[in-house]
């Protein structure tokens, strides 16, 4: 563990280190165990006491490339992805900070567009920006615009959610089909230039999380799977909970496109970005109802009930299509397109 | 339970050792859990056809002091950048500072040198699937005039490659599932040497599931009746004499030449250099003689991976000082090394 | 060794052509291919289409994989 530790200092920063998968989960662990709990529980939204309540809170960086893309902008994404940080820590979003770094030569109607959006998420969300920064840097020391949002929420007082929380017995359902923002964003990058109908699924979870909170203590864990895909969201909660989630592969929504883009890629689309889908690992009791109720909201319509939490050690495993069993990994490095 | 895996389970014959030829073999054996349904005693061994983690350190070294190089944008597949040369990877470069773009296609390098106008050199890995679509490239470069494009090589042949492994007998093998679109490309008959020469059953494998698990009982079939050919499973896109423009292409502009399998050694004829009217495309003048020679990580086993004599598990350093995110050798950082697929699927247990 | 999917044909350009993979479109080299004709399936890998596909061997394939995958399956082979 020393020498592990050792050779780390010695290196740099690099694109794997933010891409969301295991080399990020290794540099955050060792961050944030600097500033003890709640930051090193490492949940979605931190959550502290105050008075009788609990308050969650969370804070996140946006510097999404391109900025506009199928189906959203940074703004819609900065707003959303807090608000889903929170609103998967089983809290009701409330408010949202937003600080802006922007790069000189930015246009400013493009800007006015981002705010518009933001704005525009905020309401569907039903929370209020409050608050916020602006500063720009100099051409060529930021690329276009970052955003930073910050947000906090009141915990729901019938949940105890959190990512250690899984038990044998329980199932897993995901919100709708997988990998769709990973695509559209790579859809837009110049290299590897294919063209889909793939729209990011950026949205705000606000709604879908009241309703699976009214399942109270037989809800376990929410996530929403962002980079990394569900296979890291899963395998964390596995890992932190120590025991074993298997997933059934053809019970997994997966768009045609998107598997069809995966499989140009390379990529696993188990393992591509999403930005409005959730995951909740639930009490078997409840799973089916759950699922009904997920399916009547917009952002529920494919709905699914994708595995189980099995006693054992900690990892996850798929059911294959053809009958066969395998791991599902954490994403490893940078998201690479594979040809050979 | 398949149809396919009962017929398996109800031919299979005793103790067989099969050896898929193919990264992508050795990948798709493990996305679709292939081994969970194999009858126990059929044993699935991998061998060298994985590009990226065949291409000698020493190569890395140098595409990577290219990538150094003032006024060179380093274009390379997505495989090879994290992939570990003695000191450092294109990865670590490029966040060094050096150029080092992920193309899709050696089509979008040639893009690239015409939109920069900057050098542009190609890492070129990769075996007959990929030759020819890097030959008719520098075609195009030359019918466009293109001065500024240039490629670096390390590209492989596999039926060498399968010939110096029956010959080194190390590792008993009953039967091959070969790479289907190396085959796409080359047809079948390259194999022929092998049932004819070493009486052992070769079947062309497509990648689905129920492709290898048809193949495997091709090979078990052909096992047992004693009478070993090439036989064609992935006939939807392999023919019998492959693709012969393709070659005819691949053969105009590189010719064969001994080269260097990491792990293995040099195997005579298996690698391709540009024929002497492409020098001018060749980066091997920007190439630095004096790389100091390369050397293995102590423990690292990544050879005896590649010639399939030992499973990623038998490695020392696997899934301890060696794992996807601190690789030691090539097998665990290819996306299609076979250590990684272990990793990766089959996580540190034995079977996957 | 190499990852190679099936794509469609949809509108050829001298050496290039326009590929379909269910729904997912791209420009594509088909110099590597002669006689190509709109419709017709080819193997995609690196941005080169590197061979066609055997019609009827590609429909028992389908045949084959649906017992296997279920009547559902779409065919990723075609």
């Amino acid at each position: 563990m020393q020498g592990k530790r050792k050779m780390a200092d010695e290196q740099k920063i690099t694109l794997a280190h933010g891409s969301g998968g295991s080399t990020s989960y290794e540099l955050i662990r060792r961050i944030t165990r600097v500033f003890g709990k709640p930051a090193a529980e490492l949940n979605d939204s931190a959550v502290v006491g105050f008075g009788k309540s609990r308050l969650a809170f969370t804070t996140d960086s946006f510097v999404v490339k391109p900025v506009f893309f199928p189906g959203g902008d940074i703004g819609k994404l900065s707003v959303c992805g807090t608000v889903n940080d929170l609103a998967v820590a089983g809290a009701v979003p409330l408010y949202l900070t937003a600080s802006c770094i922007v790069e000189e030569g930015f246009k400013i109607s493009d800007f006015k567009k981002i705010v518009e959006s933001m704005k525009k998420a905020a309401t569907q969300a039903g929370i209020r920006i409050i608050g916020g920064d602006l500063k720009v840097v100099k051409k060529g020391e930021a690329d276009g615009i970052f955003v930073n949002t910050a947000g906090i929420g009141m915990l729901r007082s019938n949940v105890s959610i959190s990512v250690d929380n899984a038990k044998p017995g329980d199932k897993v359902i995901i919100s709708g089909s997988i990998g769709d923002h990973g695509i559209a964003i790579l859809s837009q990058r110049p290299g590897i230039s294919f063209r889909t109908n793939v729209k990011s699924d950026c949205a705000p979870l606000d709604s879908l999380t009241g309703i699976v909170c009214r399942f109270g203590k037989k809800v376990r864990v929410m996530r929403d799977p962002t980079r990394g895909g569900l296979a890291s969201a899963l395998n964390e909660i596995a890992m932190a909970s120590g025991k074993t989630i298997i997933i059934d592969e053809s019970a997994v929504p997966v768009r045609r496109e998107v598997g069809s883009a995966c499989g140009l890629l390379g990529l696993d689309p188990l393992q591509v970005a999403n930005e409005g889908k959730l995951v909740a690992v639930v009490s078997g009791s409840v799973a089916g109802k759950i699922c009904r109720e997920m399916k009547k909201n917009r952002y529920g319509k494919d709905a699914a009930i994708i595995g189980e939490v099995f006693r054992g050690k900690s990892g996850v495993y798929m059911k294959t299509i053809a009958g066969g069993k395998r791991i599902v990994e954490m994403l490893s490095g940078e998201q690479l397109p594979r040809i050979c | 339970m398949p149809a396919i895996v009962k017929e398996l389970h109800r031919e299979f014959a005793g103790p067989t050792r099969f050896m898929e030829v193919c990264g992508t073999h050795t990948m798709a054996v493990f996305r679709h859990g292939i081994r969970s349904m194999l009858p126990p005693g059929l044993e699935l061994v991998s061998g060298p056809g994985c590009p990226v983690c065949v291409t000698p350190a020493g190569k890395i070294d140098e595409a990577i002091a290219l990538a150094g190089k003032k006024g060179i944008i380093l274009a390379t597949f997505g495989d090879m950048l994290r992939v570990p040369g003695t000191r450092s990877s294109l990865e670590k470069q490029r966040a060094e500072g050096a150029d080092v773009r992920v193309v899709y296609s050696c089509a979008d390098a040639l893009k690239l040198a015409d939109e920069t106008g900057k050098k542009v050199v190609f890492f070129a890995i990769g075996f007959e699937t990929t030759s020819p679509t890097i030959a008719q490239t520098i075609l195009d470069a030359r019918r466009t005039g293109k001065k500024n494009f240039f490629v670096y090589t390390a590209l492989k042949l596999i039926p060498p490659a399968m010939r110096a492994l029956l010959e080194s007998g190390e590792v008993k093998i009953d039967g091959f599932m070969c790479p289907g679109h190396v085959s796409a490309v080359i047809g079948t008959k390259p194999y022929g040497f092998i049932p004819r020469d070493y009486r052992i059953p070769c079947v062309v494998a497509g990648f689905e599931a129920y492709d290898i698990l048809e193949s495997l009982l091709m090979l078990v079939r052909m096992k047992k009746s004693g009478k070993p050919e090439v036989a064609n499973q992935y006939c939807r896109w392999v023919r019998t004499d492959g693709n012969q423009r393709a070659v005819e292409i691949l053969n105009s502009v590189f010719e064969t030449s001994d080269a260097e399998w990491r792990g293995i050694g040099v195997i005579p004829s298996s690698g391709l250099n540009l024929r002497k009217e492409f020098l001018e495309f060749s980066a091997e003048r920007f190439v630095d003689s004096g790389i100091s020679a390369p050397e293995e990580k102590s423990g690292c086993r990544c050879g005896a991976v590649l010639r399939g004599a030992v499973k990623p598990t038998d490695c020392p350093l696997f899934g301890k000082k060696c794992t996807p995110d601190n690789p030691a050798g090539a097998c665990m950082v290819s996306s299609e090394g076979t250590c990684a697929a272990y990793f990766r699927y089959a996580g540190k247990k034995k079977n996957g | 060794m190499c990852l190679a999917i099936p794509a469609k044909i949809v509108k050829i350009n001298g050496e290039t052509a326009e590929a379909d993979m269910a729904g997912v479109r791209k420009e594509i080299n088909v110099a590597l291919l002669s006689d190509l004709k709109t419709g017709e399936f080819v193997l995609l890998h690196a941005g080169f289409a590197i061979q066609k596909i055997d019609r009827k061997s590609a429909m028992e394939s389908l045949k084959a994989f649906r017992e296997v995958y279920g009547p559902d399956f779409a065919g990723k082979i075609v």
